[in-house]
């Protein structure tokens, strides 16, 4: 099967959801199961091919073109010409597998929900086939209509089934990637008819640059609205209470996928259509990449609450994202991609640590009211070492690749910019350590069993806590192992992006 | 020019034989025959009438359709297949509207009713086939004085009366305004045909409007601005919409909003083609485009901030139905013809979208204990196919993919940037509109959020009739199909226009 499968077989598993009872509860995490897992296998068996192609293409030299082309028809006539467009690359093919392993995964982590199953389920995959088409569409229309789709079930997912604060996490959310688009909205019409009205095919249009004065003023218009949701500073202040709100799937897609639709469409919607624009803006971006870094991890480190940690770690990392962007050389960009699947998969591990494992459990997110996890539940505490491990860019870990190259490319466009960014390592160690330190080690608050510390009001004598279910375990241990794979043999996944983005590069100039 | 007869006439008319026919069978049904049954009984029985009737005009329709275009006593007449694929859409739009008001208490005139509701439509399609500045105004009154009428139909409840005399006092202003204008537009022109009226007016392009044609002109769109609710002319819209029985806001807010948007094109872009002056940023120029770009402005700022502070779900889809007229006026503005296409295309898109948005109200509401917001507390698990279908219909009118309003909505912005695509002359209009569509976002989330998020204290099911739930369904289909596959309608309207 094609990988536009991947979309199509969503959707199906929605359609068969929304038919089910409501009652058949088991039945409905099923089909999402099999849905889910039918996408990822789609998606897997066709990444291995295209790996294979690339790798037999680059051993006779730089890749050509890059492409492979899904179906491109015309779905909106002229004068507007817009084409059902989709290709993967390896740019996106990544994410594709990344938005597959989230979505199994997050289903996973989802078992437990017993609150209306059938609508949570129905969203849930809807989102995903939103994100599936936004990283295959290859037509800006056709992009920001996969980009829109994605945005509303999110805020259904977080206002019913999250914690709080959610109706407000959830309109903050939307409105914030709504205003993002809109800000798209007007650049994609305004290149549109710059271009001379005759394509949306991004493809297309990226052989007839524009204007440079054109370039200049639209480009920032594209890749701020996409930047909001990458959380880019200022920008990004819907991330934390956003991922807060969030029920555990839906914190693991927002900050595992969805945040990298943001800067998927930094590159391909802004980056891609406008090299000069590119050009004039990239110590700007690079900047404020880094000055997010730091400022991100800084907030995370004084935040009081285990999952504020995490979202503003987030923000960190992203940044971290759009600095590799801003580099412009193969090393620094190669880093970017493959940073975005990187994070990908550890945001997901961390918030299902956070949202899962602890805070279903115990019903507290405080750092304060929390700790001495690790006897009671030893598997969390060695999920989220793994996950903190390389989220701090632990070399083994898919996280030192990404971010080790970042910081090179980033070295090599400015040292200083390198050097400020490099901050954040420590303190990415310190925070991470620090919640460790308070959730899973220190005190017996949680652990119970009867005796108390000397904590006269402490909660000493909890119930004991449920033990770490198997659908738990099975989706941590995949994550973990994705993070291990790629950070021992990175070039299955980075063959294919330096590829890509050579060519990329090697077209820009 | 060759004599027409009346039997010609009558052939063009057809469709509309048909329904005043229909008007006149159900009065008579409804008096003779079922006046004692219950009344559940005697409205699906006189619906069910007037239903047939729509589908019977429909042949006729569908006859006529395809041949070339014919114009009968001097314009009063127009038909064409544009007008005619209209005068069908008018037709579906009444039949659902009177399928919602088989299954909400209309009172007692259950007869009058359903054969004022045709007279209405009869009017409207009146209204889209006249090319001729008299025929127009009379069509628009019959079409408005049937509207009158049907808001008042909740006999026992002030609010209905109140609706009502609101309604009609501005509705009769607004005909005064109209007709001043038009008569102005007799008196510099000296016809009273819109095709001749653009050869006049041609005649005088270049030189300086003269200042008795400007008036006509303002004074026409003020009148028109009445009818199709922008801001400022939109005071009785809110209260109407509110007060009226909701199937009656149905119609209101579809079936005269088509017929008034299709006219309202017809006069600007055929009638006064040479005077559209310039709402380019920077380069403003008196005519009907610079009104039109500001009365749309208002109406979306207006509309959708309005909208924000609503608890009532009809008052807010009245509010938010005057930003959409601010969005189609956009589309106007652009003043070419894939700005007609646009116009045509989002009327029809929004038309269905309110019809089905407000056919669920009505559904819901009457079982609910009311309109508030917190009577659809809950909703979702009340009523989960309605509720589906409500969210489908609210999501079209906030404008996200992919579901026909926010093609619409695009077709519209790109027709207004696509006019001076060099120095994006109307780009103000359009990022106005776009921001104003993602202010409007919160207010339908909102709604959205009683609904779906929400508990409220009743949970008991809610059970509608299959046939409503048909009907609904096939409207949300329509809305669905027209964002995800609009190529056919779109292909459409386009080769409609270009005989026009």
């Amino acid at each position: 099967m094609q990988v536009d499968w991947t979309i199509y077989l969503t959707l199906l598993g929605v359609g068969v959801i929304l038919l089910l009872p409501r009652g058949s509860k088991d039945l409905i995490r099923w089909v999402a199961l099999v849905t889910g897992v039918g996408a990822l296998v789609v998606a897997l068996q066709n990444y291995f091919n295209y790996n294979a192609w690339v790798n037999a293409q680059i051993a006779h030299g730089p890749l050509r073109d890059g492409f492979w082309q899904v179906v491109n028809v015309s779905w909106i006539p002229a004068p507007l010409s817009v084409q059902y467009h989709l290709a993967v690359d390896g740019i996106n093919f990544p994410l594709i597998v990344l938005n597959g392993f989230v979505c199994v995964t997050g289903i996973l982590f989802s078992w437990n929900i017993e609150n209306r199953v059938k609508e949570f389920f129905a969203f849930f995959l809807t989102l995903i086939a939103g994100v599936y088409g936004v990283f295959m569409a290859m037509d800006l229309f056709l992009l920001f209509v996969f980009y829109e789709l994605a945005i509303i079930p999110k805020y259904f997912i977080i206002a019913i089934w999250g914690s709080t604060r959610k109706e407000y996490g959830a309109m903050k959310l939307v409105l914030y990637s709504f205003v993002g688009s809109a800000l798209v909205f007007i650049g994609i019409l305004a290149m549109f008819f710059s271009a001379g009205g005759q394509t949306f095919d991004i493809l297309e249009l990226a052989k007839h640059p524009l204007a440079r004065d054109v370039q200049i003023w639209v480009f920032p218009l594209i890749f701020v609205g996409f930047a909001v949701l990458a959380g880019m500073w200022p920008l990004h202040t819907w991330a934390p209470t956003g991922h807060v709100a969030a029920p555990t799937a839906a914190s693991m897609l927002l900050a595992g996928v969805v945040m990298k639709l943001g800067s998927y469409g930094c590159f391909r919607g802004a980056m891609l259509l406008f090299p000069q624009g590119l050009e004039y803006w990239k110590w700007w971006i690079a900047w404020i990449a880094v000055i997010g870094i730091v400022y991100g991890a800084a907030v995370a480190l004084v935040q009081k609450d285990f999952k504020f940690i995490i979202g503003y770690s987030s923000v960190s990392h992203m940044g971290f994202v759009l600095l590799g962007l801003a580099t412009l050389n193969l090393i620094g960009m190669s880093g970017a991609i493959l940073q975005m699947f990187s994070h990908g998969i550890v945001a997901s591990l961390l918030f299902a640590v956070v949202g899962r494992m602890v805070y279903d459990r115990t019903h507290t997110r405080q750092l304060d009211e929390l700790g001495g996890l690790a006897k009671v539940i030893p598997f969390a505490c060695v999920t989220f070492v793994i996950a903190g491990a390389a989220s701090m860019g632990l070399p083994g870990f898919s996280g030192f690749v990404a971010e080790y190259q970042i910081l090179v490319g980033a070295f090599k466009m400015n040292p200083v910019l390198a050097l400020t960014a490099g901050l954040s390592i420590p303190l990415t160690v310190a925070y991470i350590l620090n919640a460790n330190d308070k959730v899973f080690m220190e005190r017996d608050q949680i652990a119970g069993g009867g005796h108390d510390h000397g904590h006269g009001d402490g909660p000493g004598s909890h119930p004991p806590l449920p033990p770490i279910s198997l659908p738990e375990r099975v989706a941590a241990v995949i994550l973990m192992a994705l993070l291990v794979i790629v950070g021992v043999y990175p070039s299955i996944m980075l063959n294919m992006i330096k590829a890509n983005v050579d060519v990329f590069l090697r077209g820009a100039q | 020019m060759t004599p027409v007869t009346y039997l010609d006439v009558l052939k063009a008319l057809s469709a509309e034989v048909v329904l005043t026919v229909t008007a006149i069978t159900t009065l008579t049904l409804d008096l003779a025959f079922v006046r004692r049954t219950e009344m559940s009984v005697r409205r699906r029985t006189i619906g069910a009438t007037a239903a047939v009737g729509l589908l019977a005009s429909i042949i006729p329709l569908w006859q006529q359709f395809g041949h070339p275009r014919a114009v009968l006593l001097g314009g009063t007449l127009a038909v064409d297949d544009l007008s005619i694929f209209f005068k069908i859409v008018i037709v579906a739009l009444a039949l659902v509207t009177v399928l919602i008001s088989m299954d909400y208490d209309v009172g007692r005139h259950v007869g009058e009713y359903f054969t004022v509701l045709l007279f209405g439509a009869i009017g409207m399609m009146l209204l889209i086939g006249a090319e001729e500045l008299l025929t127009i105004f009379v069509a628009l009154e019959l079409t408005s004085i049937s509207l009158y009428i049907l808001t008042a139909f909740h006999k026992g409840e002030l609010r209905s009366q109140e609706a009502a005399v609101k309604y009609f006092m501005f509705g009769a202003i607004s005909s005064a305004f109209l007709l001043f204008g038009l008569s102005y537009v007799f008196g510099v022109t000296g016809t009273t045909s819109l095709l001749a009226i653009r050869e006049a007016v041609k005649g005088a392009a270049g030189a300086e409007m003269s200042p008795l044609l400007a008036t006509g002109l303002l004074f026409t769109i003020i009148g028109f601005g009445f009818k199709v609710a922008v801001v400022p002319f939109h005071l009785w819209a809110p209260d109407a919409y509110e007060g009226a029985p909701t199937p009656v806001t149905a119609y209101i807010a579809t079936g005269s909003k088509v017929a008034s948007f299709f006219v309202l094109l017809k006069v600007l872009f055929i009638g006064f083609a040479g005077l559209e002056g310039s709402a380019f940023w920077g380069h403003f120029a008196s005519g009907w485009t610079m009104l039109l770009a500001v009365t749309g402005a208002l109406s979306m700022i207006l509309g959708n901030c309005a909208a924000i502070v609503q608890r009532n779900v009809k008052r807010l889809l009245a509010y938010s139905s005057i930003a959409h007229a601010g969005y189609i006026f956009i589309g106007l503005v652009a003043a070419t013809k894939m700005g007609a296409t646009s116009v045509l295309f989002y009327i029809i898109v929004y038309a269905l979208t309110n019809l089905g948005a407000f056919g669920v109200v009505a559904a819901l509401s009457s079982r609910a204990g009311g309109d508030e917001m917190q009577n659809f507390d809950g909703m979702a698990r009340r009523a989960p196919f309605l509720s589906l279908l409500m969210m489908i219909f609210v999501l079209s009118l906030a404008g996200i993919p992919p579901l026909g309003g926010f093609f619409g909505k695009f077709y519209l912005f790109a027709a207004a940037v696509q006019r001076d695509a060099q120095q994006f002359g109307l780009l103000w209009l359009v990022i106005l509109g776009i921001v104003m569509s993602a202010v409007s976002l919160y207010y339908y989330l909102i709604l959205l959020k009683h609904i779906y998020v929400l508990d409220g204290s009743n949970q008991s099911r809610i059970v509608t009739p299959t046939y409503l739930n048909v009907a609904l369904g096939l409207v949300a289909l329509a809305v669905v199909m027209l964002g995800v596959y609009p190529k056919p309608l779109l292909e459409l309207l386009n080769s409609l226009i270009a005989t026009l």
